[in-house]
């Protein structure tokens, strides 16, 4: 490295890695409420109910996978050795991950616009694709914490991530038909998320008893002094999260139909802070134990250019993703055109 | 089979499905415009009929192109990691833009499109639309940066045998991204327009004459009749661009093995690449050296100034290039015919025979084999490069095991097939249950009554 590299570009790569992370984040909680739908759809006692559950998310699914485009782009243009090393580790489980996204993509055109016959079929396609696609990103969160290890205990530990991910997608599903749906679809939104809450809440705690005897390094992040006093107040508000959602969920639904968005709030709350930890633990590493940001990023060049365009487009991105959520505010209907 | 052909099925397998969908979203998404703007001006309801039944029409692809995309935007660095590796600093920045400005633009705005007509003023969906349209405009314009950045690289420097950028400007104007950028947004109009025809007519033959089925129709009919001649002036600027820049694929699909002067057009051979000549041959004298060259000896390049002095191919495969090339050439002309003789008939009698109902049901989907040829002739020919001059193909394929490839191909195979035959069906069924809805049936009935009252008369 020369003079004429100013510090600022050793803050590039972490720009960027912040990038990533935020576009992850938002995914996950975006397509992970719409994931959720999916997964609870065949628990629906009508296909009227159904219709609802569909039609709560369908004006915002496609811009919800977005995110998982822009987090993969920003990986593959910013890192393209982690993208390498991660995907290339993944491939298999990356192709079910896509199957099933593709699966429940076309699921809802073809189940509302398709024959009569056929829509049967479109449901489960819906849910099998949902499913597939929550435990594919579960399986492969879980390889990618443990440093893409291979191995039964990798593969034991992965299936436990991909069996709480899909607890937490259901969840957070769960919470956003509480606050878009009304009467008995609402009260049973209520009953899946208190069942889910359970999984969710064991799932995070399998995995912050798990990420730091997986590594030493995390050991020594989290457990060290002054660390642990720092970073006391992410395990701590988790569990308070959890009470606090356990105690709203008993309330609902009340009558006037308040405090409908608390649960989905808390929720992603809760995703925050579990992210937060996870971020913690592998700082600066972009890869667990093989790149940190530094070895993986891409030419500084098209880093800076990238950037410029980011900071210009996002806040835009943002602002009408809002509007679009505006626009569709307040109870589900069935989607017609 | 080894790992290079397995990915490189793959990838075409993907990006052949993925640009079906495309193809009909960039411009169907600006004839949508186009009928809401003629709702707002002159409350004719057929533009809203039109606008209803097509709009889910987009939907459906939109949906279909959105989920084969993101498929793609993961090939990218799984399949190909020695493209990133090597021209990632140029490539990943103009895959960049296209998500930031494009992706999530139309993807913001498309759920207000589709669903928010009732929740917003006129003057918000319309400007929805629009932007919806924009979006996919512009996805196809960073798109197609980086594709023909791939043909004809310039405003770079290799480093270490990295490409680093050092003109950026120079880049994205490439020399043959105007020509590729045109052509391929006329031939998504073209496709739109015999979906439309097609669809349209289709539904006209089960007596379905609405107001929005003939504004359809006439639509369809008439953007085709315009934009064809436009289409094939702009292929031919398109081909000397290439002969400049890509002497060799032009050598391919003209399928002429060697340089000089006085070289016919080939209408049909079978080009053999072990004996380097062609057989069956079939060919205006001096036509090539015409076409390419204005004049009778013009010199065209031939297919054996690319073999080099050890026996190396660097010229494309032949016989892909130069069928792929005569079927979208056919298929122009075919477009031409039918959408000059049907607009004749419907700006004089308003309708069309029936006969010409049943050739445009015929042409429905010839945008699509027309962009796939022109995309194979443009893509193959590029071979054995999948950067000109600067990464070959093979070099920059994964080198994942060949069951893991396999297993993947087959996978993807199956559902594209499956996704195809559903999307044709679901097409069908939508125009069926347009074709006997009130809408159709209400007119339906009043030349019905005409009918009776004329012949108890």
């Amino acid at each position: 490295m020369n003079v004429t590299e100013l510090p600022i570009h050793d803050w590039l790569p972490i720009v960027f890695l912040g990038l990533m992370g935020l576009s992850a984040l938002i995914y996950v909680v975006l397509d992970g409420f719409d994931l959720g739908v999916g997964l609870l759809s065949p628990l629906s006692k009508s296909e009227s109910d159904k219709n609802l559950m569909i039609g709560s998310i369908g004006p915002f699914w496609d811009a919800n996978e977005t995110w998982l485009v822009l987090a993969v782009g920003i990986l593959l243009v910013a890192f393209p050795l982690a993208h390498g090393a991660i995907l290339g580790a993944l491939y298999l489980p990356t192709m079910f991950m896509l199957v099933g996204l593709t699966l429940r993509g076309v699921a809802f055109e073809f189940r509302a616009k398709g024959p009569a016959h056929q829509k049967q079929l479109w449901n489960r396609a819906f849910f099998a694709g949902s499913l597939l696609a929550t435990v594919s990103q579960g399986y492969m969160l879980g390889k990618y914490v443990i440093g893409l290890q291979t191995g039964l205990y990798a593969v034991l530990f992965a299936s436990l991530v991909a069996v709480c991910l899909t607890a937490s997608y259901g969840l957070v599903g769960a919470c956003w038909l509480i606050a878009k749906t009304e009467n008995a679809l609402q009260k049973q939104a209520v009953e899946w998320a208190r069942k889910l809450l359970i999984g969710t809440a064991m799932g995070m705690l399998a995995l912050s008893v798990a990420t730091p005897w997986v590594s030493p390094r995390v050991f020594d992040a989290w457990f060290s002094f002054p660390n642990i006093i720092g970073l006391a107040p992410i395990p701590l508000v988790s569990v308070a999260l959890v009470i606090g959602l356990h105690v709203i969920l008993k309330s609902l639904p009340n009558a006037d139909d308040k405090y409908r968005w608390a649960p989905f709030a808390m929720t992603v709350a809760l995703f925050i802070l579990a992210f937060s930890g996870l971020a913690y633990s592998f700082f600066p590493y972009v890869v667990p134990e093989q790149y940190t940001v530094w070895d993986a990023a891409a030419a500084r060049e098209s880093l800076t250019i990238i950037l410029a365009g980011t900071l210009v487009t996002l806040p835009m991105i943002v602002a009408y993703s809002v509007f679009a959520y505006k626009v569709f505010s307040g109870k589900a209907t069935p989607l017609t055109y | 089979m080894d790992a290079l052909l397995l990915a490189r099925i793959q990838f075409a397998a993907n990006i052949s499905f993925h640009i079906l969908f495309p193809t009909i979203t960039i411009a169907l998404g600006w004839v949508l415009l186009y009928f809401r703007l003629q709702s707002n001006r002159t409350g004719d309801a057929g533009w809203m009929q039109a606008y209803r039944f097509w709009v889910k029409v987009f939907a459906l692809s939109f949906g279909l192109g959105v989920v084969s995309g993101i498929t793609m935007s993961f090939q990218f660095g799984t399949n190909w990691p020695g493209f990133m590796e090597k021209v990632g600093n140029i490539a990943g920045p103009l895959l960049g833009y296209e998500v930031l400005t494009a992706f999530f633009l139309e993807a913001g705005f498309l759920g207000i499109m589709l669903f928010g007509a009732t929740r917003v003023s006129t003057r918000v969906h319309t400007l929805a639309t629009f932007l919806v349209a924009f979006g996919t405009t512009l996805s196809a314009f960073w798109i197609l940066v980086l594709n023909s950045w791939m043909h004809t690289p310039v405003g770079f420097e290799m480093r270490d045998g990295v490409a680093f950028a050092t003109d950026w400007m120079a880049i994205i104007f490439n020399p043959s991204m105007p020509y590729r950028l045109v052509h391929t947004l006329i031939a998504s109009g073209l496709t739109v327009a015999f979906l439309l025809a097609g669809i349209s007519a289709l539904r006209w033959l089960w007596n379905d004459k609405s107001l929005g089925i003939r504004k359809s129709m006439r639509t369809g009919v008439y953007l085709g009749a315009a934009l064809i001649p436009v289409q094939i002036i702009v292929g031919d600027m398109h081909g000397l661009n290439t002969l400049e820049h890509q002497p060799a694929k032009v050598a391919a699909m003209e399928a002429n093995w060697e340089t000089g002067p006085n070289v016919p057009l080939v209408l049909f051979a079978l080009p053999d690449e072990e004996t380097r000549q062609n057989n069956f041959e079939i060919a205006i004298p001096d036509g090539a050296s015409w076409i390419l060259k204005h004049s009778a000896d013009g010199v065209v390049p031939g297919l054996n100034d690319y073999v080099s002095d050890d026996g190396a191919i660097l010229h494309p495969p032949v016989a892909p290039v130069f069928f792929g090339f005569r079927i979208m050439v056919g298929i122009g002309i075919l477009m031409l015919l039918v959408s000059w003789k049907v607009a004749y008939t419907l700006y004089k009698k308003g309708e069309p025979s029936r006969w010409e109902a049943y050739v445009l049901v015929g042409t429905t989907f010839s945008g699509w084999v027309a962009t796939l040829a022109g995309w194979y002739v443009t893509e193959i020919g590029r071979q054995p490069w999948i950067v000109t001059g600067i990464v070959d193909t093979a070099s920059a394929a994964s080198t994942h095991p060949v069951p893991i490839l396999g297993l993947s191909l087959a996978t993807y195979l199956t559902i594209y097939v499956a996704l195809l035959a559903a999307y044709i069906g679901t097409l069908w069924h939508l125009a069926k249950t347009a074709a006997n809805s009130d809408e159709a049936k209400e007119l339906d009935a009043g030349q019905f009554k005409g009918a009776v009252a004329r012949a108890l008369s």
